[in-house]
């Protein structure tokens, strides 16, 4: 079964692999005040600032717009005023997030950058603020704090580890997305993240990719995989009538690994038989709304994919591999762009893409060829927002189970990491919830710290060469920050790579030599 | 004097400790929550979120899986407060309930188990460089209050004994608004004004935490957006997608 592993691995272990003792994924830090105080990403220009709706610089009479805008939030968001009010500060959650393991800095534990606003919302809005602001760590939002809302609300990437443990499921995510909206409402809004939205509200997806464009891509990738195979796999634009519209963040056309899983996807339809379609319009699974807050970003980014149903015809809507997608799809599309009562009512609405592969699995219309992963020892990386934000089939859970049975059922080597850093424990790759820019490197690269450890360790202890996730960001950012901790950048991988690689299609050319076709089909993971 | 002064105050206190909780519960049931946002893996029925609520309120699973010694002095503390509050009842009933009377043993190592687990919260605010850094005054502040209304009460039961007989027939008095004369024994007085002071801020405070878990949406709510469309607060007017 495992004569494959003469294959050459993409991973250059050597470093720790003679360490007898990896450091711990979890290791707590000396507390270091300030460490990450000037990482701060570039505020949004003007016109894209007007363009979601929100002021070009920053408002003469902020401070009051601000006050006003948290007082709009609190009334309008359960979740906010109890969370701004339960919290006790017992500690639990001074541990769990990511970018203090990585960073030190005490304003990254979870409750510390929550005070950051609550401090302003006691002096506000509590009695015991108002009049002792002392007493309980009471301040008015000045330019100072300002500055450290704008620093530190862009070092959270609404992971949601901390909700887990924390003992009233208090969510930093929430209180970053709120800090965010009242920033951009102020006119101090993200560059990253408000010139993307821009980009899908005009023209439909994050990368501001054309329909000429877009149909060109995906015509190269058809001949690719017809040149490597030998069977016409389809990946339909527009085609009207489809039974499935596919909505996929649009980094899969073009990014490594992500386009990998793309074919993956269509190879999966092309076996199974069904009729899909891309949608030119709604391009784009990501939901940037979500980061910024902006619930009426969100809501129109949502809407898109609606039209996009209404239009074609379809029948399902299945969401392709990513995190904070699945979460807004998951948990919020049929809230803010439904009832779909026009969509077919015998699968949930949306479904994700592993839920319709993991289906035909268990109905027995696709089958794999596992042996031709042989050549990878495999990890598999629990996306934040897929993780606690969502869920996938019947069960909760189902988000961990489902994944893991389409990589066993397509990989012989499969070994998870350690167990409080899988699952509703995962660490955030460190580049989620809009920080996945080039002006915070520094700091994507600290917050994949826990993660990265956690990689070695289950490198040295079962000689894992690839981390498989299903996350558009997550590839992303661990392509860019892996060579830091001792992994090649062709580490990570698609879920539906795996997929792609192993499946059997029926059609597939025979006239070719086994071994070669082993080689051609494996595309990212033979380099 | 004296009598009609603790009067007043507990009066006072009940009312804002009633007041207080009963607006805050209020609020809370009133503020929308407009979004399905629970921390997933989550229950998917209304019963599997009453039995995270179990667990929750009487194991404190997170905190379990938090932090070991959080827990362990957290859920020392609790435990020891609910013995201690049932105990207390023999005070506010005639005849005693027989269940209360059953706890009285019970209630009385409870005491000291409240103080050990308050003082090692408390130690943890020092001691802890992370918990340091996020502890204002208040947050010190709390926790001595609660330990000095453990160790007056455990003074009195051991030490500086006071007439229970002349204090249960105070308290009985009060609630029917028959007001009978309050034993001036300082540690009864003390004990009896820290209460009442505790039962006064609790509104304002983070004791909030007690009836704000019950409206966490990120416990409370059901894991079924896809089969039950949410629709609450700027939510509730959206229409058929348009």
């Amino acid at each position: 079964m495992s004569e494959a592993a003469t294959v050459e691995q993409p991973l250059s272990v050597e470093d720790f692999y003679d360490a007898t003792v990896l450091p711990d994924p979890c290791e707590i830090p000396v507390i270091e005040p300030g460490a990450m105080a000037d990482s701060k990403p570039y505020e949004a220009a003007p016109e894209f600032q007007k363009a979601l709706g929100f002021p070009g610089e920053l408002v003469d009479d902020w401070h009051e717009k601000a006050i006003a805008k948290l007082g709009e939030l609190v009334e309008g968001s359960r979740a906010l005023r109890v969370y701004l009010d339960t919290c006790v500060k017992c500690g639990a959650c001074t541990d769990k997030c990511h970018y203090f393991l990585g960073t030190g800095d005490p304003n990254n534990m979870p409750v510390a950058r929550q005070d950051l606003l609550r401090q302003v919302y006691r002096k506000h809005f509590t009695v015991a603020g108002k009049y002792f602001p002392w007493l309980v760590g009471a301040r008015d939002l000045d330019e100072e704090v300002l500055d450290q809302w704008y620093s530190y609300f862009h070092q959270c990437s609404q992971c949601r580890r901390c909700s887990v443990y924390c003992p009233y499921g208090i969510d930093t995510a929430e209180v970053s997305m709120a800090a965010r909206e009242i920033m951009a409402t102020v006119g101090k809004g993200q560059k990253y993240c408000n010139e993307i939205i821009g980009k899908v509200e005009t023209i439909g997806n994050n990368l501001g990719l054309q329909k000429k464009a877009l149909v060109a891509t995906l015509e190269d990738l058809e001949e690719d995989i017809e040149d490597e195979t030998g069977v016409a796999v389809k990946i339909p634009v527009d085609k009207k009538g489809a039974d499935i519209l596919l909505v996929t963040p649009s980094a899969d056309f073009f990014a490594e690994p992500h386009i990998d899983g793309l074919i993956g996807y269509a190879k999966v339809f092309h076996q199974t038989g069904a009729s899909w379609t891309i949608s030119s319009y709604a391009s784009e699974a990501a939901n940037f709304g979500l980061f910024i807050g902006s619930n009426e970003n969100m809501r129109e980014v949502a809407l898109r994919i609606r039209t996009a149903a209404q239009d074609l015809g379809v029948k399902r809507i299945i969401f392709g591999e990513c995190g904070h997608a699945w979460r807004v799809a998951y948990s919020f599309l049929n809230t803010l762009a439904g009832p779909f009562d026009f969509l077919d009512q015998n699968y949930p609405v949306p479904q994700h893409i592993c839920e319709y592969t993991y289906d035909q699995i268990e109905a027995g219309k696709i089958k794999f060829d596992k042996s031709a992963n042989d050549h990878i020892r495999l990890t598999f990386h629990d996306s934040c927002n897929v993780a606690r934000g969502s869920r996938m089939g019947d069960t909760p859970g189902g988000q961990f189970e489902i994944p893991r049975t389409i990589i066993r059922a397509s990989c012989n080597h499969f070994f998870d990491m350690a167990p409080d850093t899988i699952k509703e424990s995962t660490f955030c790759c460190g580049g989620g919830g809009g920080l996945l820019t080039d002006d915070l490197i520094e700091l994507r690269k600290k917050g994949a710290q826990p993660r990265m450890r956690a990689l070695q360790q289950v490198a040295q202890d079962h000689g894992v060469t690839h981390m498989a996730a299903i996350c558009a960001i997550c590839k992303t950012q661990f392509a860019k920050v892996m060579p830091d901790y001792g992994f090649d950048m062709d580490a990570i991988l698609s879920v539906h790579q795996l997929v792609s690689n192993a499946i059997i299609l029926d059609d597939a050319k025979t006239d070719q030599p086994e071994a070669g076709d082993g080689d051609n089909a494996q595309p990212a993971a033979a380099q | 004097m004296l009598t009609g002064a603790y009067a007043l105050l507990f009066y006072v206190a009940t009312l804002v400790l009633v007041g207080g909780i009963g607006r805050k519960v209020v609020q809370y049931a009133r503020t929308p929550a407009p979004l399905k946002i629970p921390t997933t893996p989550a229950p998917v029925t209304r019963g599997g979120v009453v039995m995270r609520y179990v667990r929750e309120v009487v194991l404190f699973e997170s905190l379990f899986k938090a932090n070991k010694w959080i827990w362990l002095f957290g859920w020392i503390f609790h435990a020891a407060l609910l013995l201690v509050l049932i105990r207390h009842l023999r005070y506010f009933t005639e005849p005693v309930w027989a269940i209360v009377a059953l706890m009285q043993p019970l209630g009385i190592y409870a005491g000291f188990a409240m103080v050990a687990g308050l003082l090692c919260l408390w130690a943890r605010r020092f001691l802890v460089p992370r918990v340091r850094y996020i502890s204002a005054p208040s947050d010190h502040l709390m926790l001595v209050l609660l330990i000095a209304i453990g160790v007056s009460g455990l003074l009195m039961k051991y030490i500086f004994r006071t007439d229970l007989v002349a204090l249960k027939a105070f308290f009985l008095g009060l609630m029917r608004f028959d007001i009978q004369p309050l034993p001036a024994d300082p540690v009864l007085l003390i004990h009896l004004f820290l209460v009442a002071v505790l039962m006064i801020i609790f509104p304002f405070s983070k004791l909030l935490h007690a009836p704000g878990v019950f409206f966490s949406p990120g416990r409370n709510q059901v894991d079924n957006p896809r089969e039950q469309r949410h629709l609450a607060g700027w939510t509730a007017k959206l229409g058929a997608g348009q």
